[in-house]
């Protein structure tokens, strides 16, 4: 190893931003041929630095070099030009091109181009990486897993030999993922460096050859895979001692609290965005929704908060059938929906308001007269941030200059606060780090011990599978099944993830 | 190499430094251009401020022509806190004027407190019924209010010359098309010199700056302005919030052409809206749609427009001249709402979006 130039050397990085400091002592080296894992809490820096070393930001202090040579980069592509290839969490894609089209956009050629000697080439990397792809194929035609692949092609054409994949497996089935990492692997055999970021810790133990650990801004260690072990990675992540498992308490009653019989919906193309969905949430009882993303979880959730429209169905809450109430009766009947959207605002909260008005938007109405009072909400927002330890300088700033994770914060205390007798959260977690997720684990649980029936919506597998009582699977629009989370796998969840209904499971609803 | 990068929040002081820079550039650059025709900038500037503020009558004038601007902008504000974009103000102002007058001129032996309650209410009422036309078709299907608003003023505007030229025309005018003037009921009496439009004008701001802090209704209308989704999501009904909110858009802009009828032009003509509907969605906009900022930016406006009439008979100069200053000003303080929302650094010592 000694001899070797490492293909990335990153030493003593400072970034700041305004008062914020983003990276400092950030120090990292990766060689050719091995997949090293970047992980880290939300906030920890990771993107940062990413960004730094494909070109979108340039570091305040320290340096950079690439294949033993110092480097500067004040533009992407500067960094494509050095062979950095970064494959982002969203997409840059346009759908209605072609994916060769995609693949030559941007790229220095002749006036005509040559198709077939770009096929030629494409072709070549493919069967190098053993990447599969319909060139022609449009891109709004393409399957999450097909994008990705694209994008990765992308990258190879243009030579890269580092590539940086961020976060690739946040929307993925654990099938896709499996697929992605054999193309990791082909990457690796083939020289590359591969840069892979993530805050899951079963893919890091996974893929992974090294892994650098950040925390706060700063590298706090380069372990070798084989030495570590999941705890202590969490441990370093975090800085002290973090219990991750997630506790289960058995449900209180079983009392259903809410039932849904034959529900279907129709989107704005007239097309059933759910069909015939059954099923029922008891007291004291985590449902959880697994399902790969837009599988009819957000109509679900609007449909049941009357927000959606409903075609047909009925939705019995405490045997009173609330389909076609409108949305303030339901949230009075006890129902709470939150959803969270991924840009985390735009429902449920008003970014240019405070915490006070953000409260008061969901119990305003329960007010009598003209006028609004805004003292409890005054109490209540200094209670929940307490309670939440909701970082603000005071309760009437307005929430959208707060980091993500206090605004989801604000979203959950209200959410909680309205004792609900059915909670509707849906990826509650989504870009929140370890501490606070366990957190709302845990509120979670209490919500359920109370003999709240919680309906949960989420994206990590491993969560629902540890958290839920039980766990229905959306695919389509429909139910493919649901399954006592005790006894699934991972693997048995992603077939119904992907629409095979299994022989046994399917049609055991409780 | 540059970047634009937002700012996060800003205080209430660099604003006003900002936006105070912003007219004193636009000054110098007027100077500029009136050195070329040869005035003395300095010169200019007293007078337009001689003209606006110099005497107990120009500062009168000053406030008479703030009135509409102040209700228009303030029923405008409404509409435009809930992202409808009202422009049909013009056309809200004519035809409460119309409904008014019609009662002036149909009830001249009426009292004088019965005839201008009623006219009043008339206003509200004209202006109003305008503003749910397009509220109406917005909420049932969807159409795009811009359109429509600004073609309900041309309707309106067309209706008031046919009634001019036609059945209200003055039958001793001698061909004139114009109509008879109000009777000395159907006018508006002055209170410290000043036609009591302005106390209606104080009393409205403070109500709409209750109305829209401190009700149930206003707090519906900014939340629907701001995402129609979360609206909904709080089982806010949208569609009577937006007709609820145009009502009182239209109703005041409405109220504004009765006092313009009543109080200033004594008779209703196509003239009475004088544009007002078009320069209040400026002062609103100035005004952050808060209903005390719209109070100094209206008057401040109209000492703009007050000063700018003054220097054109005291300087000789063309009216044009008038409007290149306001459009001067007009340039520089809305352009420096780019900085007050973003800054400008150099690339290399950048700070980015913040990525925590």
């Amino acid at each position: 190893m000694e001899n070797k130039v490492p293909y990335v050397c990153m030493k003593n990085i400072k970034k700041i931003f305004g008062k914020v400091i983003a990276n400092k002592n950030v120090n990292l080296t990766v060689e050719g041929g091995e997949v090293h894992a970047l992980l880290g809490e939300n906030g920890a820096g990771k993107s940062t630095l990413m960004n730094m070393l494909s070109g979108v930001y340039s570091p305040d202090f320290g340096e950079v070099l690439i294949h033993g040579k110092q480097v500067s980069f004040s533009s992407p592509k500067d960094a494509i030009e050095s062979r950095i290839g970064m494959i982002y969490q969203h997409f840059k894609l346009v759908e209605n091109m072609s994916a060769e089209e995609n693949i030559m956009l941007g790229q220095k050629h002749k006036i005509f181009l040559s198709s077939s000697k770009v096929k030629k080439r494409v072709n070549e990397i493919c069967s190098k990486y053993s990447l599969e792809l319909d060139l022609d194929k449009k891109v709004y035609d393409m399957s999450v897993g097909e994008k990705q692949t694209l994008e990765i092609l992308k990258v190879l054409y243009r030579g890269a030999d580092i590539l940086i994949l961020d976060e690739p497996t946040t929307v993925f089935t654990p099938q896709e993922a499996r697929k992605l990492f054999q193309i990791m692997n082909k990457m690796k055999e083939n020289g590359c460096a591969v840069i892979f970021i993530t805050h899951k810790m079963e893919e890091v133990m996974e893929i992974s050859d090294r892994i650098t650990v950040l925390r706060k801004g700063e590298t706090v260690k380069t372990l070798n895979k084989i030495d570590t072990n999941p705890e202590e990675l969490a441990e370093l992540m975090v800085g002290h001692s973090v219990d991750l498992s997630i506790k289960r308490g058995e449900p209180k009653d079983n009392k259903v609290v809410l039932e849904v019989k034959g529900l279907t919906v129709l989107n704005e193309d007239n097309l059933e965005a759910l069909s015939n969905i059954n099923f029922n949430l008891k007291n004291g009882e985590i449902l959880g929704v697994a399902g790969i993303a837009n599988s009819g979880q957000r109509e679900l959730c609007e449909a049941i908060a009357g927000i959606y429209p409903i075609k047909s169905g009925e939705i019995i809450l405490e045997d009173e059938n609330i389909a076609g109430k409108n949305p303030r009766d339901i949230i009075k009947k006890g129902i709470s929906m939150s959803f969270v959207p991924e840009d985390r605002l735009g429902m449920g909260l008003v970014g240019s308001m405070d915490m006070v008005d953000n409260l008061l938007l969901k119990s305003y109405h329960n007010q009598d007269g003209f006028f609004i009072d805004k003292t409890p909400a005054v109490v209540k927002a200094k209670e929940i941030t307490k309670k939440l330890k909701i970082q603000t300088p005071d309760v009437f700033y307005p929430i959208k200059n707060l980091s993500g994770g206090n605004i989801q914060k604000i979203l959950l205390g209200r959410e909680l606060d309205s004792n609900p007798h059915v909670l509707i959260m849906a990826y509650p977690v989504r870009g929140l780090d370890i501490n606070t997720c366990y957190t709302i684990y845990d509120l979670m649980n209490e919500q359920k011990e109370k003999g709240v029936g919680v309906l949960f919506i989420g994206e990590d597998l491993d969560v629902l599978i540890q958290l839920c009582d039980r766990i229905m699977v959306m695919y389509n629009g429909k139910i493919t099944g649901t399954v006592d989370a005790k006894n699934i796998t991972k693997e048995k969840l992603g077939l119904l993830m992907v629409g095979k209904k299994s022989e046994s499971e399917g049609k055991s609803v409780v | 190499m540059f970047r634009i990068i937002r700012k996060n929040a800003i205080s209430n002081r660099d604003s006003i430094i900002i936006r105070a820079t912003a007219i004193i550039l636009a000054l110098l650059v007027s100077a500029v251009f009136l050195a070329a025709l040869q005035l003395n900038p300095a010169l200019v500037y007293q007078g337009m401020l001689k003209g606006a503020f110099g005497s107990v009558y120009s500062f009168k004038e000053t406030i008479i022509r703030a009135i509409p601007l102040l209700i228009t902008a303030l029923g405008i504000s409404v509409a435009f806190k809930m992202q409808f974009w009202n422009i049909g103000g013009e056309g809200q102002i004519l035809m409460g004027a119309f409904l008014s007058s019609f009662f002036a001129f149909n009830f001249p032996s009426m009292p004088k407190v019965p005839l201008l309650t009623i006219m009043m209410v008339a206003g509200l009422i004209g202006g109003a019924i305008w503003a749910f036309i397009p509220a109406f078709f917005k909420s049932k299907w969807g159409t795009n209010e811009t359109i429509v608003t600004l073609m309900m003023n041309y309707v309106a505007l067309k209706w008031i010359t046919y009634l001019q030229n036609g059945p209200w025309r003055d039958k001793a005018s001698m061909g004139f098309p114009q109509m008879p003037l109000f009777k000395e009921n159907a006018i508006l009496p002055n209170v410290l010199g000043i036609n009591i439009g302005w106390i209606i004008a104080i009393l409205l701001v403070i109500a709409m700056y209750i109305f829209m802090n401190k009700t149930k209704k206003g707090y519906e209308i900014a939340v629907l302005g701001e995402s129609e989704k979360t609206a909904n999501y709080a089982g806010v009904n949208i569609k009577k919030t937006i007709i609820i909110a145009m009502l009182l858009s239209g109703g005041l802009c409405g109220l504004a052409g009765t006092i313009q009828a009543s109080a200033v032009s004594y008779t209703l003509s196509v003239q009475v809206s004088g544009g007002v509907g078009y320069t209040a969605i400026i002062v609103a906009w100035l005004g952050a749609l808060s209903a005390p900022v719209i109070l100094v930016v209206s008057i401040l406006f109209a000492a703009l427009i007050e000063g700018g009439s003054y220097i054109q008979t005291a300087f000789g100069t063309p009216e044009s001249t008038a409007l290149i200053l306001q459009s001067m000003v007009l340039f520089f303080v809305l352009g420096s709402e780019f900085f007050i929302r973003y800054k400008i650094v150099k690339k290399s010592t950048h700070s980015g979006k913040e990525v925590v």
